[in-house]
């Protein structure tokens, strides 16, 4: 397993030396689905705790590092935590609210929907960021102001951010605080009883998960060079974020990664020949479909299947 | 602040209130019964449009009274969900009927985004009369018809659920189903009928919505939250709370936008529901704790 992880590592560092920029492109964007949805993982996959409202962070994140860019003339590079910072913030608030209250299931659901889009009809509002207008970022090329010519730069700062994600929930999954999660997860009152501060880690898990999130609002706003409230804090967004980690399996080390190397492709490409013949939102059918299909058929996922597939093929 | 302007915005709240009602009565059946929340919900409504849309360019027939149609629709639409989608799920986790119940709705949004394009469409109906004035305020014909239709099939649907044997059936099986099951209910077909039912509200009242509101596909999503917000805010399952919350949000936006600016005034119902999430999960009208 180890070698098969360092024999994959050096593909994809060696990789934009042969791929065109299209096929680089699209591997950007699974790399930070694949973040996204590693950052969405702690809260939702580890501690069980549903937030459809991810985009929030995503948007926060975002907005902070760009205004701070643009009109303080902050780095991204130091924005990028300040804007994670400040999602974390608002993970602290909205998950104290939902935990201390113990709202569950569908109750914590809309909760998270409901910071989400009054944010955005907050950032819809407030001229001095754009308003419904959008706010734009102008293109340097920079490195210093986290902008790079050359997609293979990008295609790297993505990797990372995946492989830094990807890290940091090994390392949550390692310690005990990866432990009490999951008996949140299973079984929150058993979890209680045997003495787990289970509003503590929910905290804790709602912070580190929208820190994340946030720090890549500004891989978001550098590249993409312009935030409009409506997709940055979106519920489509959302969606995105959280069908990678499910369809791939959610609470498993590597689910997001394989959900988003499924996932991602498929849109892009999708999008990309159904939209060429008017088949607008032919994609999305086809992302509804999935996401059915696999509650049905695959509930616990891509990822676990695979790894049962494997076993089983070694034992015979 | 002028206090005709407020006297208008009340009233004008209160017409469209009427559908929200019947929208949310809808969501708060399905959720009674199922303990399902239809995250289609919206999406339906869209649907409920489309058709009576369909109805009024195709066949001439004004929405007024294509509104049966569509219920009828929805309603095959909605037993269809149920039984071959949600029947699996009855046991699984709220997680997996939630994420379900997302990709129900992202079909049903596209597919009408591929048959109908993404420019907002509009329902003319015939019935175009001058408003009527009630002193300073005045009434828009098609928002009062709206308001009356939309609250005679909120009544029926209270009478067939309270007064008639089937309706006692579904109410059994929301209260209790192992005891419905073992006093000889079809279970099953209870709740096809049910989220049938739920979803024939939002036909109709997607239909009756159409000459007032101009929509498009992506108009579901804003229906759906806006169905959640009401149903927590009167109390999930409670069907005099939905019929109420209707009326209360509707109201409430309304002043909102007059008090704000138009932009703002779903900031109003969020608001609400954050607030009542916290200190009153139950919702106003509801009995069962979160």
């Amino acid at each position: 397993m180890t070698w098969l992880g360092i024999a994959a590592l050096g593909v994809l560092l060696a990789l934009p030396a042969v791929v065109s920029s299209y096929v680089l492109t699209i591997l950007i964007f699974i790399f930070f689905y694949a973040f996204l949805g590693q950052a969405w993982n702690v809260v939702g996959g580890y501690a069980g705790q549903l937030s459809v409202g991810h985009a929030a962070f995503l948007g926060v994140g975002a907005y902070a590092s760009a205004v701070l860019a643009q009109e303080v003339g902050l780095s991204p590079w130091l924005g990028m935590f300040v804007g994670g910072a400040l999602a974390g913030a608002l993970g602290a608030v909205i998950g104290y609210l939902g935990f201390r209250f113990g709202l569950r299931g569908f109750y914590f659901v809309l909760l998270t929907v409901a910071f989400a889009e009054v944010c955005r009809i907050v950032v819809n509002n407030v001229e001095a960021v754009g308003g419904a207008v959008g706010f734009y970022i102008t293109f340097t090329g920079d490195p210093r102001q986290f902008q790079f010519r050359d997609n293979r730069a990008w295609y790297y700062v993505t990797l990372v951010l995946m492989l830094a994600a990807t890290g940091i929930v090994a390392l949550i999954e390692r310690r005990r605080f990866g432990v009490y999660l999951a008996a949140i997860r299973e079984d929150e009152s058993a979890a209680e009883a045997l003495g787990v501060d289970t509003l503590r880690y929910k905290m804790l898990a709602m912070i580190v998960s929208s820190f994340l999130t946030g720090v890549g609002g500004t891989f978001y706003a550098c590249y993409l060079l312009s935030l409009q409230p409506n997709a940055v804090f979106g519920i489509p967004l959302s969606v995105e974020i959280i069908i990678r980690p499910i369809v791939g399996g959610s609470g498993t080390l590597l689910g997001p990664i394989l959900g988003s190397f499924i996932l991602t492709p498929l849109a892009e490409v999708s999008r990309y020949y159904l939209g060429q013949g008017g088949w607008h939102g032919a994609h999305l059918i086809a992302y509804g479909v999935l996401l059915v299909a696999v509650v049905l058929f695959l509930p616990e996922g891509a990822y676990p299947r695979l790894v049962r597939l494997v076993r089983a093929r070694k034992r015979a | 602040m002028d206090l005709t302007l407020v006297a208008q915005g009340l009233l004008s709240g209160l017409l469209f209130g009427g559908v929200t009602s019947l929208m949310a009565v809808g969501l708060t059946l399905i959720f009674g019964v199922m303990r399902v929340v239809n995250f289609a919900h919206g999406d339906m409504m869209v649907w409920g449009m489309y058709l009576a849309w369909m109805l009024s360019s195709r066949a001439g027939i004004d929405p007024y009274l294509g509104f049966v149609v569509c219920a009828a629709a929805l309603f095959v639409l909605g037993l269809g969900v149920q039984r071959g989608l949600v029947d699996r799920i009855l046991d699984a986790p709220h997680e997996m009927q939630i994420l379900l119940m997302l990709g129900v709705a992202l079909v049903l949004e596209n597919a009408a985004l591929v048959a109908f394009g993404p420019e907002p469409a509009r329902v003319r109906s015939s019935l175009t009369l001058p408003p009527l004035w009630l002193g300073p305020l005045f009434v828009d014909v098609a928002r009062l018809i709206t308001f009356v239709i939309a609250i005679a099939l909120t009544v029926l649907l209270g009478l067939f659920l309270f007064r008639t044997a089937f309706g006692r059936r579904i109410r059994a099986a929301a209260d209790n189903p192992y005891g419905a099951l073992v006093v000889g209910t079809d279970v099953r077909r209870v709740y096809a009928v049910a989220f049938g039912i739920g979803a024939a509200c939002v036909g109709a009242a997607g239909a009756l919505v159409a000459p007032i509101l101009p929509f498009q596909p992506t108009t579901g999503l804003g229906l759906s939250v806006a169905s959640f917000n009401i149903v927590i805010i009167g109390g999930m399952g409670s069907l005099l709370g939905a019929f109420l919350g209707g009326l209360i949000v509707s109201i409430a936006e309304s002043l909102g936008a007059v008090f704000l600016a138009p932009s703002m005034k779903e900031l109003v119902s969020f608001g609400l529901l954050i607030v009542i999430l916290l200190f009153r999960p139950a919702g106003l009208f509801g009995k069962r704790a979160a």
